[in-house]
């Protein structure tokens, strides 16, 4: 194909508005996506399920579709089921689709990879049964496929909306096992009148909570010590609500604490990243344009930092403004016209998240797990292994590698990386931007010799 | 095999023959494979290189790795495939599991 001016990684909410915007502007763009399908985790799937389970799914979901629409463009080069798993300086973007090895060049990147879910190591969480609430929704947009018998763990709206979407399709959750506490709320309250502002989002959570109540699901708050027991599989959810310990008998457990940036591909490049003490998390050094340190390379929606799916449209809108006045498509007058009425909508988008962050805290205990909790799931590290480490002599998330492999396994620390670092930080007392993170390097996703041997390889550089 | 699921599929799709370990199964023609097994009964995808613990899908998205299952020799993410007919899946018994060397 011909070199795209701007390469995108996913086809997510930012990705796809950004090709949008971008393409319109004249760039041609080419977008780079592992799924079969446009949406990203949010909108998954959009365009085949949103005919036959939109009512289940709501509105907010099929909204996707509008997204989807605008990437038949002429100027847009869609390439589903492309795995990307190497990006390097010039920008040479090396991705696996169809079993084959290619790789693309342009000069403008924008990585729009989404979030993660955030690691919630409690006793358990490994065993099969136990879930994402992410993987619950993904279960239930892109298969349709519903848990039975299952139980909701952890705090955050994203709690209510699976829950709803579980009665809507005809499966009530057992319970809601919630980690927020009474005075999370009450801290909360003081963030409430700019969240006004963002009222549409708060009516939307209050009706959720009166679907889950009429539906007669029980709720327990301000829950602790919260654990999963089974031999081969899930079978209860254990926890301290009100001062007595409970148990509910499950076969699913969808687990839950926030969402957090999916930042593998832009520590690959070496961007720099802060530590994000409202979101704990480390969210990459961006300008208001999404432009990160690295020139050329820009990143928008939630690998930006968490903000939802009209926020990364909005700043994946933003970004291709910017790219399109740096290649000469837009005067900056013209690029700042543009943006004005889109930096409007964004405060609006981000009124209630202060008060739906002070409210639905991460679930401390599994911010620092207990000693016997495995931490690392791939390497089976556990809390207590890490805090050894650190008496030992390890100040660093890649120190801990060479002491106990921990990050290692094939995810390669997504699932056990902030977690390492929150351990070793509370350990030594230094911060977490003292700290660190893991060294991420190519390849972010398996690739095998065979798709590697397979590449077609016409970068203006080969010999002819 | 074990048909039994805790799973509910909302609409029943046609299915195809894939074999799991050798033994037959029919699951969803196309559907997601991680899904379609969870909608089959199975719960244990494989066991872990470490403990030989059991594991099962987690994230749905590509990301944790434990869904691992072996295809034509290779170590797949059985969320981020989709099922065909004739599909060999083999659960890796043992360190098979590629490991990221960092």
């Amino acid at each position: 194909m011909q070199k795209p001016d701007l390469v995108i990684v996913g086809a997510g909410p930012a990705g796809m508005a950004a090709a949008n915007q971008a393409a319109e502007l004249g760039l041609k763009v080419c977008i780079l996506d592992e799924q079969s399908n446009p949406g990203g985790q949010i909108y998954r799937d959009v365009d085949r399920v949103a005919p036959i389970r939109g009512d289940a799914l709501g509105a907010d979901y099929t909204y996707g579709t509008r997204l989807t629409d605008k990437l038949h463009h002429a100027n847009i080069v869609h390439m589903s089921g492309a795995t990307v798993w190497a990006i390097e300086k010039g920008f040479c973007v090396s991705y696996t689709q169809n079993g084959r090895g290619a790789q693309i060049i342009a000069d403008h990147i924008l990585l729009a990879t989404g979030a993660l879910e955030r690691p919630m190591p409690i006793p358990g969480w490994t065993l099969p049964g136990v879930m994402t609430a992410g993987a619950g929704q993904i279960l239930l947009k892109q298969s349709g496929v519903v848990a039975q018998n299952a139980v909701l763990v952890g705090s955050g709206p994203l709690l209510y909306l699976i829950a709803c979407q579980m009665l809507r399709a005809g499966s009530a959750p057992k319970a809601l096992i919630e980690t927020q506490t009474g005075a999370d709320t009450r801290a909360a309250l003081r963030h409430l009148p700019r969240a006004l502002q963002g009222w549409p989002y708060l009516v939307k959570g209050l009706k959720m909570l009166a679907a889950i109540r009429r539906a007669g699901v029980p709720r327990y708050q301000g829950t602790a010590s919260v654990s999963i027991t089974g031999t081969d599989h899930v079978e209860a959810v254990h926890f301290m609500h009100k001062g007595r310990t409970k148990s509910i008998s499950c076969d699913t457990v969808f687990m839950h604490h926030g969402v957090v940036p999916n930042t593998q591909a832009a520590r690959s490049l070496g961007i720099a990243h802060h530590w994000h003490n409202a979101q704990q998390a480390f969210v990459p050094k961006l300008d208001e344009w999404g432009h990160s340190d690295f020139a050329g390379v820009f990143i928008a929606g939630d690998s930006a930092g968490i903000g939802g799916a009209k926020t990364a449209e909005a700043y994946g809108k933003l970004t291709a403004l910017k790219i399109a006045e740096m290649t000469g498509r837009l005067t900056v007058g013209e690029r700042d016209r543009k943006a004005s009425p889109i930096q409007r909508s964004l405060s609006h988008e981000l009124a209630a998240r202060p008060f739906l962050d002070t409210a639905y805290p991460p679930f401390n205990a599994a911010l620092t797990p207990s000693d016997n909790t495995l931490i690392c799931r791939c390497e089976e590290v556990t809390a207590g292994d890490i805090r050894r480490y650190t008496k030992l002599g390890c100040t660093g998330p890649n120190q801990a590698k060479a002491f106990g492999r921990a990050g290692m396994g094939p995810c390669q620390g997504r699932y056990c990386g902030l977690t390492v670092t929150t351990l070793i930080a509370k350990e030594t007392g230094q911060s977490p931007d003292t700290t660190g993170y893991y060294r991420i390097r190519p390849p972010l996703k398996p690739v095998t010799l065979g798709e590697i041997a397979a590449m077609d390889i016409t970068t203006d550089e080969s010999p002819q | 095999m074990k048909t039994a699921s805790t799973f509910r599929e909302l609409t029943r799709e046609p299915r195809v023959e894939v074999t799991l370990d050798g033994e037959k199964l029919c699951l969803p023609d196309g559907a997601n494979l991680a899904a379609a097994l969870l909608v089959a009964g199975v719960t244990t995808f494989r066991k872990t290189p470490v403990s030989d613990t059991p594991r099962g899908p987690f994230c749905m998205m590509g990301t944790c790795f434990d869904c691992l299952v072996e295809i034509d020799g290779v170590a797949r993410q059985a969320c981020m495939l989709n099922v065909r007919a004739g599909l060999a899946i083999i659960r890796l018994p043992d360190a098979q599991v590629p490991n990221a060397e960092t």
